[in-house]
């Protein structure tokens, strides 16, 4: 399946873009998306505890399931306001 | 009305026209820029958003507020880009038959944004820049 992954603040300066396609396999929940990743970006592996993801803009967890056609967001605790 | 902006924010223009006769109570939070945080100077800042889903978030803060207390109306509009310190960088907006109610929601609000609103500062000192990574 195939999704689109988007990076914000941090997470986009550790993985040097702000979006990028993944074909992933049937079934892949948030932490899969994030475990393949981490491999690819490195970076992200020691901010794993605080990073923060959203599926189809709701928050998920680490066991959300994905989608095929889903828009998987990867970003760092917000501080508007 | 909930939304993003990239211009400067006119508080008083916006204000003009939310309130009505029936509304006993209009209470208005301005986040304003800070010269200073972390014990540096700060030029400026510029706010980042996932903008879809900010704009999603900040219509469920609205409805909410709205099924939590007894208000008439209530508006959120946040500034994006770079900001001055000074600027208006958040505006919210209750309107309610009487004061508790509205003070109580604008609070929510505000408080709502910072947990859960996909935005993020950076600020620029005079000898760098910063993600901010935490509610303020």
């Amino acid at each position: 399946m195939s999704i689109r992954i988007l990076f914000f603040a941090t997470i986009a300066d550790v993985t040097g873009k702000c979006e990028m396609e993944m074909a992933a396999p049937a079934g892949a929940d948030v932490a899969a998306i994030l475990t393949r990743l981490a491999q690819e970006y490195p970076g992200l592996e020691a901010r794993r505890a605080s990073i923060l993801c959203a599926v189809n803009y709701e928050f998920a967890r680490p066991d959300t399931p994905v989608r095929d056609g889903d828009e998987v967001a990867f970003f760092p605790p917000v501080s508007g306001g | 009305m909930f939304r993003l902006v990239k211009d400067p924010i006119d508080a008083a223009s916006l204000r003009s026209g939310f309130a009505s006769p029936q509304d006993g109570a209009a209470v208005i939070f301005e986040g304003i820029v800070r010269n200073h945080a972390r014990g540096k100077r700060v030029r400026c800042l510029e706010y980042h958003a996932y903008e879809p889903m900010a704009v999603q978030k900040l219509e469920e803060i609205g409805a909410q507020a709205r099924k939590d207390f007894p208000i008439r109306d209530i508006a959120i509009i946040h500034r994006l880009g770079r900001l001055d310190p000074g600027e208006i960088s958040v505006v919210i907006m209750v309107v309610a038959a009487h004061r508790a109610a509205a003070f109580d929601a604008c609070r929510y609000a505000i408080d709502a944004i910072k947990r859960s609103v996909p935005i993020w500062k950076k600020e620029f000192y005079e000898d760098g820049e910063s993600w901010i990574e935490e509610p303020g």
